[in-house]
């Protein structure tokens, strides 16, 4: 015990031995790091620092050849954006995606994990695998098959109203109708994601909560507005940003199902960008339309994070 | 207020868990009981019949789909769908490219992430808190944001409508690492100690010691790696310009939108094709994959 502590005072010959040590221990955490950090640095940290500066140029098809020889332009893509019609369209357009597309996908989500959770115990495996499918599927196959179920002619859900004597309208083809088409699609494909989730909040609730909540006399809704949702809280938050960020970048379904239109009524941020970078090429004004972008989801997070932290 | 909590007041589904524990468990079979059970049903119905429409519609021919009333079942099943496929598309090369890619980006997930995550949770090392703040600020980028760079950097390596074009961006993503930095975390210390005390390395300790423990950890992510390159579309849309390198995605989408998209029966078959794959992976291996989710989900 006492040499013990006699050798950990520091003697001359300490801090050059603990330096090689030190080092040895960098050596070994960065032989770990390394793979990953490199591959990163290339194609993730990188790009996000070059996107940013091809923001500020007019980088084009011809400048593929010879990428540092393109014009720096400053701000001239973020001064046209403030005037592209077509921009503020697709700002819209994502934000109504967004506005409705969340808390419809997180209700339904909460409300069929809350069905899950209490009354049933038969078949509970199968429900969770059935409202997860979707989530687990490809978009555009996804995009495909609804595609031709709102087919106004041959559609099978055009076919079902005109059961009942309904004409149905053109869905995807009407300005009006085809981005609530295309939210009900998200919605459907999104709540297994929401309910798996919410299941996992839902069984981390103290039973004693609810026993305390009935004995003092609260009807089910007390208890699920006043126990449940307050419980929920860190979980309702974590599925809005995830979600709002998931929708606020909207691009396979327009790109399947409508192209963008009709009359750009379902063009999206993301097909905007699309649009200008690879149908046009010109990536330098994309690159601005994807920063704004990156801007919008970061900016969600962070209210989003502020809201729940004030309100907690 | 009644003195009794309101079984019967409100909509099935919005009660609570002790309600449910005091009353249905106690008489299953109240009527509450089944309409949830009715309603839930209903709402499976909705969900698995698109699936189940893109099943029964790949075996139509193509003046099946325009008749009305349409069948459900297939009045006179056919391959030709799915021959078409193969034999004007080139679908068995789509699927091998879409296969070559996915396992190609989760065996370097599988690999890399457990890496940096280890050495992230266990390991003393300097430029490891930038690391880590780097690397998790990241999580939440969106995919758009690296696209034009990535499509510029693989156009001056010539490696658009490559392999390495589709996998190499993929190989080391910022979710495993918070999965897996999160797993190692739990590792206890002294399991790590105990090998070192017995001579091994870190290597060896990592591979012999860690790696095996975080067998499901490493399912988990293996599989939504796969199921994640598997269904990517944005980026092999820009990286996959020229048929024969189209992944499944790609191909069904750019066929969906140009030439065949009337043909609904060939399309039908290949969603098929990008769907049932998955499909079997998942009801295989569902508990990893939505507990999963679900815990290192809230847990983060």
């Amino acid at each position: 015990m006492a040499t013990e502590l006699v050798q950990r005072k520091p003697t001359p010959a300490a801090p050059a031995a603990a330096g090689r040590s030190r080092l040895r221990e960098d050596l070994i955490g960065w032989s770990f790091a390394a793979p990953f950090v490199i591959l990163f640095g290339i194609f993730l940290a990188g790009p996000i620092l070059a996107s940013f500066v091809l923001s500020f140029t007019s980088f084009g098809l011809r400048d593929l050849t010879n990428p540092i020889g393109t014009t720096f332009v400053g701000l001239q893509n973020y001064i046209e954006l403030l005037g592209d019609e077509k921009f503020r369209k697709s700002l819209l357009n994502t934000a109504y995606f967004v506005v409705v597309g969340v808390p419809l996908t997180l209700i339904l989500g909460l409300l069929i994990a809350n069905a899950l959770n209490r009354g049933v115990n038969k078949f509970k495996t199968f429900f969770r695998v059935g409202y997860y499918i979707p989530v687990i599927t490809s978009i555009v196959a996804i995009a495909v098959i609804w595609r031709f179920l709102l087919n106004p002619d041959v559609g099978l859900i055009n076919i079902t109203l005109e059961r009942f004597g309904i004409a149905g309208p053109n869905w995807l083809g009407d300005p009006v109708l085809a981005m609530p088409s295309i939210i009900a699609m998200a919605v459907w494909r999104g709540l297994g994601f929401t309910m798996i989730v919410f299941l996992a909040g839902l069984q981390s609730i103290p039973t004693s909560l609810y026993e305390a909540a009935s004995i003092d006399g609260a009807t089910r809704w007390q208890a699920f507005r006043h126990v449940t949702v307050p419980m929920l809280r860190p979980t309702i938050l974590f599925l809005t940003v995830i979600t709002t960020i998931g929708y606020l970048q909207l691009f396979e379904e327009p790109f399947v199902m409508t192209g963008g239109g009709p009359l750009d009524s379902t063009l999206s941020i993301s097909m905007y960008m699309y649009q200008e970078g690879f149908a046009f090429f010109h990536q330098g004004y994309a690159a601005a339309i994807a920063y704004v972008l990156f801007l919008l989801v970061a900016l969600v997070a962070l209210i989003q994070f502020r809201l729940i932290r004030s309100e907690a | 207020m009644s003195a009794v909590p309101g079984s019967d007041r409100l909509p099935a589904g919005l009660g609570t868990a002790s309600a449910a524990r005091g009353k249905s468990r106690g008489k299953p079979g109240t009527s509450t009981n089944w309409l949830l059970y009715a309603l839930l049903f209903l709402g499976i119905v909705l969900v698995v019949g698109p699936f189940l429409w893109m099943l029964l519609g790949a075996f139509k021919p193509q003046a099946e789909f325009l008749r009305n009333p349409p069948t459900f079942l297939p009045d006179a099943p056919t391959l030709d769908n799915y021959q078409r496929l193969v034999e004007r598309l080139d679908f068995p090369r789509f699927f091998f490219n879409s296969t070559v890619v996915a396992a190609a980006v989760t065996v370097g997930n599988l690999i890399f992430t457990p890496m940096l995550g280890y050495a992230l949770a266990k390991l003393r090392w300097r430029g490891k808190g930038i690391v880590l703040a780097v690397v998790l600020a990241t999580l939440m980028v969106p995919a758009g944001v690296t696209l034009i760079p990535n499509f510029v950097l693989m156009s001056s390596l010539d490696l658009v409508n490559t392999y390495p074009g589709l996998i190499l961006p993929f190989l080391a993503g910022p979710f495993g690492v918070f999965l897996m930095r999160q797993f190692m975390q739990g590792v206890p210390d002294e399991l790590l100690e105990a090998a070192r005390i017995d001579g091994a390395g870190e290597w060896r300790t990592f591979w012999s010691v860690v790696m095996p423990l975080a067998t499901p950890v490493l399912a988990t992510l293996g599989i939504l790696t796969f199921l994640g390159s598997w269904n990517g579309f944005l980026y092999p849309l820009i990286m996959a310009t020229e048929p024969q390198m189209y992944t499944l995605p790609v191909a069904l989408a750019t066929f969906a939108t140009g030439q065949f998209q009337a043909d609904h029966g060939m399309l039908m078959a290949g969603s098929v094709i990008l769907v049932v794959p998955v499909l079997i992976v998942f009801i295989l291996f569902q508990r990893w994959i939505t507990e999963g989710i679900a815990t290192t989900g809230l847990k983060g």
